[in-house]
Parts: structure tokens; sequence; C-alpha cells
């Protein structure tokens, strides 16, 4: 009996098999990508440049972590660009109200308010059964809607915030900005929680087969509301973070980026039907985006394009996922295999 | 969800969801006028209604899709593209009457992309139009830049921001009830609404029944195309202006209005009415919030509350009656223990 | 193997609303044994399987294990009992690994908390080898064959230390290597102590791995005893014995042209040699177990499921790669098995149901017309004697109401010829004989008629020649004097004797006997 190896490395990877994954697909389209930048404009592995993708890829890599957790589970989270907006915001309203407040209390109450947030999303779609399409469409607007009702006009600037803070987006640890590290940490923590705990196995059971996972004892319901909550604490973070990235946040601040999250989250191989994918893909899917960007600037190609050709990487990459589907469920249709 | 779940959301709605919006509308409208003196003016409605043209033009065609179950996130950023294409065929000097159609025509190819990729290829509606809402916005980029074109020829942004004569209602406005008009017969009583509830009621009862599934589904996509694109016209000339980012977030005010009028993401249920009453009520909202002074965003507060409330009431009906009869069922299990263990 | 029953189903009764599914059956497992379960659709085996799972909770009687007696109030109680259940259709996730399921939810852990891979993989390896099965515990399921499913849900099985095994229907999707597999398996599991029902319609397979077979008809067991008492006459036998009632009104036609005409229909994997003729006022009856291909074989004829090579024609028009509409203006209807998923749209109402095939007729000036709606609809749902409003949702009606409104539905298309699959299905006495009525006066008005039943009895009855599928082919035509339910079902257990029997069932010794 043949047997396809089309599978991604969700249980403990082999070589073999990381070979033909996704993961290996973008690694290899980023590094031709970067080749091809790199031939028209050596400046590209400058490390000023590179300083300059990272921090760029660092925000969404972040949130493309929660925006995995719910995917895998058949769910979606368009609301985290709202939680974003209104951590960011909290975050410099913190800095201005209470001076010598120090980061890591900022950082900690971002990620909380995203915390609670992200509960209320858990709460209606977990237990008021609401759709996760309806319920993170209703939030997007109610978050944001408080968010513009709190800013009311106001903005916070780099000079309200102590450069202690800033330094996150702007200081280097062996040239990766401090920023970068922080993402890249956060992205080990939740590859493991998914890999080598059962919560995090659970995630992919209920995106795989929602009856087995209830046949299995697995509470359904709880999970979703986990993940739902570990979106909002992220986001709520990444919200902390865009203020030491930009220093100024005014209301619109993370307005529309929740497309580009799932875009990168979906090219980075964490399928739309759920079950499938890793957050090591998905953050190479964000990294590819980013990539993509650079060398279309660098293609001289007006910045104009750059939203054409994110959605057509989405839209390429669902075909591809559904292909990949079609052709499994080819075997499953043989009755008799003596007809 | 258990059929007797199903059966007992079905009631909970049953108590009319139509009429309960009716009431809200009623109760909206007097408490406008009681807040403020200028509401029931005429110069006011003209505002009002001229307003919400535009997403109530995309809410139309997208009920219908939201009928059959699938979903079309793309309509602002066709809406945003056809304002482009229109700016810059005005532009380069093509007649108005060419440059409506030929936007008109792209609308149905964008239309006709989602409705490919969607049942050609089966992928998911969802999916498939986050994609196409980036790329057809992104192909409104591409047309126009961070230009704007203005200067259109007065005829035209007259029909904008005209009213029929000797009343306060706005042209564009009047379309849009020629178009309600025309959505509401077609679902309510042409044998192409017949089969769209069909679709969405039990897609494999309609597909053995012989209804042409593909077909009426890739239409409706088409449609909503068409529409977007008409939005898109009268947006532009509306406000006189054509710009890359126009519309944008237009589509989930659309979708919030479809699903407060009715019609369910489950699919097979909803009327043009209550999507019509929901437009309404959330235009009036609008209306009234702008009155009192009240921030834009607390309409946006508004809005996406009403959005959750409009599922999570009969949600929590159902489960509650659900709740009970399990208690019951658990006390029938517990006496049928008790009888076979004293055999 | 020890005399005493590792579980034992004792006096069990159940019946769903009123109608009786089992009356006083008893049943014991024995120890590193093999017990078959035999009988017709509907004799009673799913619901008693069901009981034993945790899924249903007997009316009366009892469920004993180790001498006492227990009851499961659900299937992860079952499980914990050391009662396991293999269906047909195995749950698993696909995108994980076999290791993965098989420990879902209940991972060994190491001392940080982490799930144990390795543990995980050692202790399915073990149970692969043991079981003599050459897959790996990274293997992802996604891949994998209905037959290594099985064997995942089986290994699954195992380690909830199961002391008895149910496999329902086991080698329904199997081939012949995979079926010898299934049997070492199988012995292996003997040779630990666990206690092995079949449930399974193969007469050789039953005969060649079970120590013991009971034989269930009409909710009863009508027999049971060690596989050494019983020849495979004697089972069937006893599946269908009991006295016809001449309850069907089937009136004599002479038949005329021919109608429907099939050659070769042939779709991979699960039908092949499909060739048959209905002529005018015919009722042929397509006979076979659950499962056999006969549902199959109705779709693509109706124009839903592809054909990969064949011809259909009526009247003498070919049909190639064609819709169900093409199939409908060529003048075919079909009535489909499941009435709820396929035949109607629950929540409208049966006017709207029953005129969804003919709406072309309810317009007026391009509008719908209210009133022809509900006359066409009134018209045909009045010729079925329909009980009930027509204007509510037909979620209402009761089954067999429910049943006429599709027909109904169809009979407005006026077609030239009918497919009904299991037209009384889940429908009461009295709307049965309706059903039955009706269908015999369209044959005699000059429709052509093929009706899919697993009821011997109906199919008896109604008509005027039998055809029998066994998985995949027809094994048997017969004729209304030698359709008799013995004849029937021996063709659609595999035993063929009859006429029409490809060359390759002659060579390939697993179809025939």
């Amino acid at each position: 009996m043949t047997k396809e190896f089309e599978s991604r490395p969700n249980g403990p990877g082999q070589l073999k098999v990381f070979m033909r994954s996704r993961e290996a697909s973008l690694v290899l389209l980023i590094a031709i990508l970067t080749a091809i930048t790199t031939v028209l404009n050596p400046r590209f592995l400058s490390p000023q440049s590179l300083k300059d993708l990272m921090l760029n890829v660092s925000i969404i890599a972040l949130l493309v972590l929660g925006q995995t957790i719910i995917i895998l589970m058949r769910q979606i989270d368009l609301s985290i660009s709202s939680i974003v907006g209104i951590t960011a915001f909290l975050s410099g309203t913190l800095f201005i109200g209470h001076p010598g407040v120090p980061s890591v209390v900022v950082v900690l109450a971002a990620t909380l308010a995203g915390l609670i947030l992200g509960g209320v999303n858990a709460a209606l779609i977990a237990w008021g059964k609401i759709p996760a399409l309806i319920t993170t469409l209703g939030t997007l607007y109610i978050f944001r809607g408080a968010n513009y009702a709190w800013v009311h006009g106001r903005q916070i600037n780099a000079v309200n915030v102590p450069g202690s803070f800033l330094a996150i987006g702007t200081a280097t640890f062996m040239g990766v900005p401090i920023l970068t590290w922080i993402v890249l940490i956060l992205l080990v923590v939740v590859a493991i929680g998914l890999r080598q705990y059962g919560a995090g196995r659970e995630y992919y059971a209920i995106g795989s087969n929602p009856n087995a996972a209830v046949l299995a004892g697995i509470n359904v319901s709880w999970r979703i509301a986990t993940g739902f909550l570990i979106s909002g604490a992220i986001a709520g973070l990444a919200g902390a973070l865009w203020l030491a990235r930009f220093g100024t946040v005014d209301a619109t601040a993370a307005e529309g980026i929740e497309l580009g999250v799932i875009t990168s989250t979906v090219v980075g191989g964490v399928a739309i039907t759920g079950g499938v994918g890793t957050v090591v893909g998905a953050v190479l899917g964000a990294l590819l985006l980013s990539v993509f960007s650079s060398t279309l600037v660098f293609l001289r190609v007006p910045s104009f394009w750059q939203q054409a050709f994110q959605g057509a990487m989405l839209l390429l990459a669902i075909a591809v996922d559904a292909y990949l589907a079609f052709r499994h469920a080819l075997r499953s249709r043989v009755k008799w295999s003596h007809v | 969800m258990s059929q007797e779940e199903k059966s007992t959301r079905r009631l909970a709605r049953r108590v009319n969801w139509e009429t309960i919006l009716a009431v809200l509308l009623a109760i909206a409208i007097v408490g406008g006028g009681i807040l403020n003196k200028d509401f029931l003016s005429p110069e006011n409605w003209t505002n009002l209604l001229a307003n919400f043209v535009e997403i109530a033009l995309l809410a139309l065609p997208l009920s219908l899709i939201v009928i059959t179950k699938e979903i079309d996130l793309s309509v602002a950023s066709i809406l945003g593209l056809s304002s482009s294409l229109l700016g810059l065929l005005w532009e380069a000097k093509v007649s108005m009457p060419l440059g409506i159609l030929v936007c008109l025509l792209a609308g149905a190819l964008a239309g006709a992309l989602n409705g490919f990729l969607v049942v050609r290829f089966g992928l998911p509606s969802l999916a498939v139009t986050i994609g196409t809402l980036a790329l057809f916005r992104g192909f409104a980029y591409v047309l126009l830049g961070d230009k704007a074109v203005a200067d259109f020829p007065p005829e035209y942004t007259g029909f904008g921001i005209g009213t029929i004569p000797y009343t306060f209602i706005p042209s564009p406005f009047a379309l849009f009830v020629i178009l309600a008009v025309v959505f509401w017969l077609l679902l309510h009583h042409t044998t192409v609404g017949r089969r769209i509830y069909a679709i969405g009621g039990n897609q494999t009862a309609a597909l053995f029944s012989g209804v042409n599934i593909s077909r009426l589904k890739v239409s409706l996509f088409i449609a909503s195309g068409v529409i977007s694109a008409l939005a898109g016209i009268i947006y532009t000339l509306r406000f006189s202006s054509s710009r890359a980012d126009n519309g944008i977030g237009f589509e989930l005010s659309a979708i919030a209005a479809v699903i407060l009028g009715g019609v369910t993401v489950q699919g097979g249920r909803g009327t043009i009415t209550g999507v019509v009453l929901s437009l309404l009520l959330i235009g009036i909202l609008n209306n009234v919030l702008t009155l009192a002074d009240v921030a834009n965003e607390i309409l946006r507060i508004v809005t996406g509350s009403l959005l959750i409330v409009s599922v999570l009431l009969p949600n929590l009906i159902a489960s509650t009656r659900e709740r009970l009869r399990l208690l019951q069922r658990q006390r029938e299990i517990a006496k049928l223990a008790a009888v076979s263990t004293t055999k | 193997m020890s005399s005493e029953p590792t579980i034992e189903l004792v006096d069990i009764y159940k019946s769903f609303g009123s109608t009786r599914v089992l009356e006083g059956v008893t049943l014991p497992l024995f120890p590193g044994e093999v017990h078959s379960l035999m009988g017709e659709n509907g004799a009673g085996k799913s619901t008693l399987v069901k009981i034993m799972a945790g899924l249903h909770l007997a009316d009366k009687g009892a469920v004993r294990m180790g001498g006492r007696e227990v009851l499961f109030r659900s299937t992860a109680q079952a499980q914990h009992a050391g009662v396991s259940v293999i269906y047909q259709e195995p749950t698993l996730f696909r995108d994980l690994s076999i290791a993965e399921n098989v420990f879902m939810h209940r991972q060994p852990k190491t001392r940080y908390g982490w799930i144990d891979y390795a543990e995980m993989n050692r202790a399915v390896s073990g149970h692969l080898r043991q079981l003599g099965v050459s897959l790996r515990p990274e293997d992802p399921v996604l891949g994998l064959s209905i037959a290594d499913q099985q064997i995942v849900e089986i290994i699954k099985a195992l380690t909830f230390e199961a002391k008895v095994l149910i496999m329902d229907e086991p080698t329904a999707a199997l081939s012949l290597e995979e079926v010898k597999r299934l049997f070492e398996v199988t012995q292996r599991l003997r040779d630990r102590g666990v206690a092995i029902m079949f449930v399974s319609h193969r007469l050789e397979e039953v005969f060649a791995i079970s120590q013991r077979i009971t034989v269930m008809r009409d909710g009863q067991v009508v027999g049971s005893g060690p596989i050494a008492e019983w020849t495979t006459e004697e089972v069937i036998r006893k599946m269908v014995g009991r006295s016809l009632d001449a309850l069907y009104p089937k009136e004599k036609v002479d038949p005329g042209e021919v109608i429907l005409r099939v050659r070769n229909l042939r779709r991979a994997g699960v039908f092949k040699n499909i060739s048959f003729e209905v002529r005018r006022g015919e009722i042929v009856g397509l006979a076979g177990l659950v499962g056999a291909g006969r549902s199959e074989v109705a779709r693509a004829i109706f124009g839903i499921d592809p054909l990969d090579s064949g011809e259909v024609s009526v009247n003498g028009t070919h049909l190639r790669n064609h819709t169900a509409q093409d199939a409908m203006a060529a003048g075919i209807g079909f009535v489909p098995e499941d009435r709820q998923q396929q035949g109607l749209v629950m929540e409208m109402t049966a006017t709207r149901n029953a005129t969804l095939t003919v709406l072309p007729q309810v317009q007026r000036f391009g509008f719908v017309s209210r009133e022809k709606e509900r006359q066409i609809a009134a018209q045909w749902t009045e010729r079925m004697r329909l009980k009930g409003h027509i204007d509510e949702p037909v979620n209402i009606l009761s089954g067999g109401n429910q049943q006429k409104v599709v027909l109904a539905k169809w009979l407005a298309t006026k077609p030239k010829m009918l497919i009904v699959d299991e037209p009384t299905r889940g429908v009461d006495v009295g709307a049965k004989s309706e059903v039955h009525r009706t269908l015999s006066q369209l044959a005699k008005n000059g429709m052509a008629i093929v009706m899919i039943s697993s009821d011997l009895p109906e199919v008896i009855g109604m008509a005027d020649r039998v055809l029998v599928m066994h998985e995949g082919k027809l094994t048997a035509e017969l004729s209304r004097p030698e359709a008799t339910e013995e004849a029937i079902m021996f063709a659609a257990t595999g035993q063929t004797t009859s006429r029409i029997q490809s060359k390759e069932s002659k060579n390939n010794p697993k179809s025939s006997s």
C-alpha cells in the first residue's frame, strides 16, 4: 500500500517529511525572492534594510501566532486590529498618566486588556454559540468604536513615551531588533505549546474533525474559548509593541491589519478549513509576504500593486490547499476495491 | 445542532423578525423626533436617505448570497474599483455613459471571478472573497494610485446630490427603491427566488430536484458585482470624487444590515423587507446620533452590538428550552436505571 | 474458551416510538471467540450494537459484564468498561498521525507535562507489530485506506484495554489481502482473550472466521449456536423465513416498449457491468443489501453522480455526461433514499417542496402565481392522499406524509419513468400500502418504475422482475415466479447461482460461492 506524505510535521518531524512540506516551500520561495531582490539591489541584505524588514514583519508575525490557533479550529478572529488599536493607546496613556511606570507593567497591562477583550469574543462564540465571523465582525466594530470614543481625536506621540520603551523598536541585539526577539521567543513558546501539550493538540483535533473531538472527550467549547482568549492576549501585547515600534498612536492604529494577518496565516499553510498547519509556517508566510513586498519595491513596481498581489497570493494559497485536499479525498471514494 | 434545537431556534425567530424590526424602527423615528426637532425635517431626511444608499445597494444582492449560505466580502472593493475606473475613464475623456457601462461590466467580471472560484473550484466563499477583497481593492489602487479625480459633469453629479423634484427624496435613493423592489420581486415572487431558498435550506435536496445550483450561484455573484459597481458610480457622483480608497469598510456595514435584517448565516431564511427595515434602522440611528452630536464612533458600537444581539437572543432562548428538555430526559434515564436495577 | 461470557445481553427490548425494534434478545459474547451477527436490513442488528456501545438505552432487559449488570449512558462509559465498536466509517482526525489519533486527549506525558511522543509511538508500534500490520505510528491518517483506518480504530480500542470488540461490517471496503490481514489481526485478538462480534453480510467470511453465529429477524433472535452446527442455506433460510402476506396489490400488466436502457455502467470502485432494461408498465425491483451500490447506480442514471463509462438511454435518447436537469428533461424522476437529507427542504412548506421540480409551471407572466403553486401542489398531494396542511413546513409531517410529498413532487413532472429508492422506509403501515397502490397505478398507466428496496416482502410483492446487486455488481435477474426471499438473499450475499454472472466472478473465487 503506497502512502503519500503530504503531511505537515505536526508530530515529531522527520527530515524527509519536512522537505516536502509547506514550510520547506515557503523557505524556498523566500530564498528565491531574496536572491532576486539582492541581485537587483544588493542593499537589500544590508543590516539597516534587514532591520527594517524584521521590524515590519514582527508585529504581523506576532498576530499570526494567535490567528493560527484560531484558524486551526476552523474559526476566525477579525477583531484583532481593534484590540491592537485599543491596547496601543492604552499603553501610551499609561505612560502619560503615570510617568516612571516600568515598561514591563505597561506591557502586562496591555496584554491583560487584550485578554479581557478576547474574553468577550470567547464568551459570545463558545457559549453564546454565535458564529465566529459574526461575533468578531461585531467586536471589530464595537472595540474600534470604543477606541475612537476614548481617543477622541487625541494622539500619542513619541515624546510621550520613555526612550527605554521605544528602544524595543530601535535597539538591536546581535543585529536583530529587541521587538523581533520578543516575537521569536513567543513563536517558540507557542510552537512548543501547540506541539507538546495536550491542549495544543486539541486545537488541531477540533479543526480536523469536530465530531471526533467530542467523541474523544475533548471539551470543545472550553478549548474554543481559550483560543480566543489567547488571540486577544496576543493582540493586546501587539498593541504595546505597536507603540514601541511607531511611537505615534491615534484612533486609526492597526486599522485593517487583520486581512494581512489572515492572508499570512493561510499562505503559511494553515488551511482555512482547519486542522492543518504550524505557527512556524504561518510566520514564514508573514515573512514571505513582507519579502515579496520588498521585492516589488526593489523591482520598482509601484506600491499600489501590493494589495493586489496580496489578494492574489491568498487566492493561490486557498486553491492549492483545496487541490491537495481533493487529491486525498479521491482515495476514500473507492467502495469496493474489486470493482 | 440537534433537530429539536434547530426547530426551537426557528420558533424563537418566528415571533416575526420583521415585526420586531418595524417596531424598533418606529421607536427610533419617534425617539429621533423627540430628541431633536430637526430630525423630522425634509432636509434631514434627504441627508439620511442619501447617506446610506451605497451600503443599502450592497446589501441587496448580498442578502441573496447569504441566503444560499455563501458570502461576499469583496463588495466594497468592487465599489472602490468601479469608482477608480470611472475616474480614470473620465480623465481619459471617455464619455460618461460609456464609462458607466464599462464600470458595470468590470463589476460583472469581478463578480464572475468570485463565482468561478467558489462554484467551479469549490473554494470556501469566505476565504475567496477575503482574497478578492484585497485583489480588487489592489486593482483600484493600481488604476488610480492615491490620486483623486473630481470635475465630473454637473448633469451626473446633479443626479448624485439631487432629489426627485418637489420631494425630499434623493435621486439615488429612488434608484435604490427601484432595485429593492426588483430584488423583492425576484426573491419572493419568482422561481429564481424559490430556488435560492431551496439551495439555502438544503442544497442537496435542491440538487436532487434538478436545480442548477452552479449557474444560480455564479449569477448571484455577478449580480453582486454589478450592483457593487453601481454603488461605486453613485458614490463617486455623490461626492464628485473618484478615489481608490472609496468605500473601505462598507462590506462590514452591509453584512451587519443583512444579518440584522433576519438573514442568518445558516442560510435558507430572510426577507428583503427585513433587510430594508434594518438598513433604515441603522441609517436612522446614524442620523439621530449625528444630530445629537454624538460621536460617529458610538454608531459603530451600536451597529456591532445590534449585529451580535440579533444572533445572541434567539440562541439564548433556544438553549434554555433545550436545557429544560435535557433535564427532563435525564429524569427519564434515572427512572429507567431505577427500574432495571430493581429486577 | 471459558464458559463465562465477557458481556451478555439478556432479554433486551427496545422500541422507537411505536416501532418495536428489539424483542427479547439474548446474546452472549465469550472471550477469545468471534461471534457473528447476521440478519437482513432492519432486523435490529445496529440497534443492538448501539445499546452495547452506550448510544441507546434498552427499554427492558439487562446488559451484564463479569456477572454484574452494567448501564452505559454514554460511549465514554462503554469504552472505559472495555467495550469498543469499530464502525464502517471511522471517525478519525485525518490531519493527525496514527499515534495521535489513538491517544488523543489521553496522551502519555513526560516529567515536564510535555507529550511523550516517543512513548506514544512505542506503544502504537507495539500494537502494530503484534497485529502484524506494516504501518508506522507517525504516518498521517490522511493517506490511509479504509482498511488501514480500521486498524487504527482497533488499536485505539486495544489501548482502552478493550475486552469486547464489535466490528460493524468490517470487510465491506476491503480488498482480498486486506481481509486476510484483518482475519490475522482478529486471530491475534482472540489469542489475547478479546470477545469479538462481527456484524456482517458476507457468508463465506462469517463461516471462515466465526466460532459462533446468531441470526436475527424482525427484532428477534431466530437462531444461535456454534458455527459448526450451521450451513449457509440454513442461515439464509432463518434470515428470511416468514410467510408472505399478499399485501401488495401489483396488477398484472403487459409490459410495453423499452423506456430505460442502461448498458455497462461503471463507476470505478463503486459499481460495474450494470446493464438492464425497463419497459412501460413494469416495476423492476432492485434488491440487495445496504451498501451494495444500488443508490449509487440510481444517482448515476439520474445524473447526480458521475459515470466513468456506460450508456443510459431513455426512449432511445442517449444521455451523456448528463445532469439531473437533462435526466428530468428526458422524463426520469428520482425519489431519493433519504427524504430528509435529499428529498425535502425540511423548513419549506409542502407546497413549495412539491413544486420545486416544476417551477416553470407555477409562473404566470414571469412571476410566481401563488394560486398556481398551490393548485399544482394540491393536485398532486391529493393524488397521494396526503393528510396534513400543505402550507406548513414539512418537518411537522409524519414520515409517511413526508414521503408522499416527495412522490408528489416527482409525479408533478409527469415522468416517463420513475426511480424510487426505499419508498417506504420509515413509513407506517397505512401510508405504506398507499404508496404501493400509487406505484401500481402508475405502472398500470404506462410508467416504467425501478424500485430499490431492502424490504424483501415489498420487492417480491411489487416487482415484475427482480434484479439483485452485490458489492457493485448485478448478481441475479429473477422473474416474478423465481423471486423468492431465499433466492434474492442468496444473490444479495454473493452466492450467485442465477443467470447474470460475469466471467470475472467465475474466475475470482471471492465473489462467487
